[in-house]
């Protein structure tokens, strides 16, 4: 039974608390056994992104301390992900060759943290779901997972077509997937440029709900929740009716509310 | 004199409050980019020719200044007079000396985002001379009095009935008219007369291959080899990157360069030219306006890879939505970003933020340029500059401490989901909160995970 530390980021723990025990109960179907260290926050993105290194470094240091025990690092969201597997290593280079970090510690999270279905496709071999899900399904593939961790083809590379988050799902007994026009533009969210760039963020988001419109989706879900978040801001203050679910409460058999 | 900070965040914002045209621009561009889709596919090996482009480049830098001395030795060799600019200034200075020394007064240009960096046609324009760009987009955005907003489409943001508005005030084609054949004709007549009037022509150039001394102009227009066929001066301007080391290495960006920028499978006319026609002249200016600068950053020197296809703008849905002008660069969009900040800084601090972060721009560029992660590069150096807003800057500061400090991390949720619901709608929703302006905010949930996960663990040992 692979021992996997559980990282719940910051805005999922505050905001989606759901998202995570949905991410338990998967895990935890497929026979890991799963632990939450508490002193967990959050990994440095936010201030990484914004160009903050020297705020960021402190957390990404205690994110390493207290996941270097774990087999598996696993997280329901790729762009938390793809800090820890893409950035940690510049991010914290200096702090590494001066030995304030050990190197042994920072490979072993770096190499071992998965995004959650990176995680059940590559690490548990998962095939299929058998958990019935009776609905129209518009998935979001957010930029992180896609670009950076590549859980999917990127439609700008001349490469095989294959999508993890896709592959599962199909596999849900009534579960219909629908078909977008641009497969995998970005939603607009990109932590603070959603502030920083508001009005493109809001069109951007907005031109992702109408593909999502036209091709009939009932629920639209994604590996991210911060993407979600962003795109449910702007479904609810136009009151329309497409639900908001994040994949890890799709495969643990949630209800749609 | 110090240059005002210019402010994409606000420029976006008056592109997008025109919605419809702003819809418009988005899909006139990704329409370009799904063209580059298709075109790629067609080369099964597009992904090996993008690794040998980017290969290519690399050698090509590190070698920068022996390939420079070679390409100047062979081209003199074949009649050419090579020039070396260190900056704008210098290379309008020569372009301007070899004009008047010619006593030319009139001068057709083709496309050149070199001439466009350099500001060539207004400080020419001083001098008393007639300048006509001569690639029908360029030329539109000329006789508009604007720079171009993309730097393979330069007009792509005009809507044809507006080209129909201003060829009836310039041409005097029937008002109204916009049916393109029509307007393309009108406009092709009036070149011509430029053309035959011309005293001298300047290109750009796309690729000057070091091994022979020649060099290449891709252009869709054929208005390259008319520009400087008829006159007897050909000064051709180019940036010192765009040295490319053997004759050979042409067939792999002539194959990429078409088919990112306008998804042909390659440009209409490859125009090479080897030394000076008979009897005219042939001057070349090498241009470096701060290239040797970027060439000595390690993180950035990659940028100097760009063969400037336009594809990361037409990729990019910053880009898309925001139009050219936003950036208020000459070469906007990513690339633009990275490198307008290395001529200055605090003036373009706001474009590396300009960004989502997606990634999509490092996925379309043919010579594999990790743009995005420039622009994450960007963004530290501007915070180490001191040139991050106060907010951002410390809102960041703020963000480190709380998640430095699980315990006060935790009180402070606590705090905010039981204050929350007991906020006044006015007082979350108001012009400090960005994110309500077209947006909810998600609703806050009793308890965090952190603590329905203690809970579900005590009920799990009982
Ligand atoms: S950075 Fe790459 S994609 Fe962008 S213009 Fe240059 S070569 Fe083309």
């Amino acid at each position: 039974m692979p021992r996997v530390g559980l990282f719940i980021p910051c805005y999922i723990d505050q905001i989606y608390p759901d998202v995570g025990l949905a991410t338990c109960d998967v895990l935890e179907r497929f026979g890991c056994e799963v632990e939450f260290p508490k002193d967990q926050t959050c990994c440095g993105q936010p201030m990484a992104n914004t160009g903050c290194t020297v705020d960021a470094i402190p957390v990404a240091k205690k994110f390493i301390e207290l996941f270097a025990s774990y087999d598996h690092i696993v997280c329901p969201s790729g762009s938390c992900v793809a800090m820890i597997r893409s950035h940690y290593e510049h991010l914290l280079h200096d702090e590494i060759e001066a030995g304030r970090v050990d190197r042994a510690k920072f490979k072993h999270v770096e190499k071992n943290t998965l995004e959650l279905v990176e995680f059940l496709v590559d690490v548990l071999k998962v095939e299929s779901l058998d958990v019935p899900f009776p609905h129209k399904v518009g998935l979001h593939q957010s930029c992180h997972g896609l670009r950076e961790l590549r859980l999917g083809q990127c439609s700008e590379l001349v490469s095989p077509a294959y999508s993890k988050a896709e592959q599962l799902l199909k596999t849900m007994p009534g579960l219909q997937l629908v078909g977008l026009k641009r497969v995998d533009e970005c939603c607009g969210f990109g932590g603070t440029f959603a502030i920083n760039e508001e009005a493109v963020s809001c069109m951007m988001g907005n031109d992702r709900i109408h593909d999502h419109e036209e091709a009939g989706t009932e629920v639209m879900t994604a590996g991210d929740m911060s993407c979600l978040m962003h795109l449910q801001g702007l479904l609810v203050r136009q009151k329309k009716p497409i639900k908001i679910m994040h994949l890890a409460q799709i495969f643990a058999g949630r209800a749609v509310t | 004199m110090i240059a005002a900070k210019h402010d994409h965040p606000t420029n976006a914002q008056k592109f997008t409050d025109n919605e419809p045209r702003a819809h418009w621009h988005d899909q006139a561009i990704w329409f370009v980019r799904s063209k580059r889709d298709k075109a790629a596919w067609t080369l099964p090996e597009w992904e090996l020719l993008r690794e040998r482009a980017s290969q290519i480049k690399t050698h090509m830098l590190s070698n920068l200044a022996g390939y420079l001395e070679q390409f100047e030795a062979e081209a003199t060799q074949r009649g050419a007079v090579v020039h070396w600019a260190k900056d704008a200034a210098e290379h309008n200075e020569i372009v301007l000396s070899l004009l008047q020394k010619h006593g030319v007064k009139k001068v057709v240009k083709s496309k050149s985002m070199l001439t466009e960096e350099c500001h060539l046609n207004p400080f020419l324009e001083r001098h008393g001379l007639e300048v006509v760009d001569t690639d029908l987009g360029e030329w539109i955005v000329q006789l508009l009095h604007e720079p171009p907003s993309h730097i393979v489409m330069p007009a792509i943001h005009i809507k044809r009935e507006e080209v129909g508005e201003l060829f009836h005030e310039h041409l005097g084609t029937e008002k109204g008219a916009t049916d393109p054949p029509y307007l393309v004709n009108a406009a092709r007549v009036e070149l011509r007369q430029k053309f035959l009037g011309a005293e001298a022509g300047i290109t750009g150039v796309n690729f000057a291959i070091a091994e022979t001394g020649g060099f290449v102009v891709c252009t869709n227009e054929g208005n390259c080899d008319l520009g400087v066929s008829l006159p007897k001066l050909h000064i051709a301007c180019m940036g010192m990157e765009k040295i490319i080391p053997r004759a050979a290495d042409l067939s792999v960006f002539l194959r990429l360069l078409a088919r990112s920028a306008t998804g042909q499978p390659i440009t209409t006319y490859s125009s090479h030219f080897h030394g000076p026609m008979e009897g005219g002249e042939l001057h070349i200016v090498i241009v470096d306006n701060g290239r040797s600068k970027i060439l000595g950053t390690p993180e950035f020197r990659r940028s100097l890879h760009c063969i400037r296809c336009g594809a990361c703008m037409n990729t990019c849905p910053v880009y898309r939505r925001s139009g050219g002008h936003s950036y208020e660069t000459t070469v906007p969009g990513p690339i633009g970003s990275i490198l307008a900040p290395s001529r200055d800084p605090a003036q373009h601090s706001t474009l590396p933020f300009a960004c989502s972060l997606c990634g999509s721009c490092s996925d379309v560029c043919p010579v594999k340029i990790d743009l995005h992660l420039q622009l994450l590069t960007w963004r530290k150096q501007i915070a180490a500059l001191g040139l991050l807003p106060f907010d951002k800057r410390w809102g960041m500061w703020f963000a480190g401490k709380l998640f430095s400090h699980p315990r006060l991390y935790e009180f402070m949720g606590k705090v905010g989901r039981k204050l929350w619901p007991w906020l006044p709608r006015f007082m979350v929703y108001n012009g400090l909160n960005k994110w309500g302006k077209q947006r909810e905010l998600p609703p806050m949930p009793k308890k965090s995970f952190r603590e329905l996960y203690a809970e579900r663990q005590r009920q799990k040992k009982s």
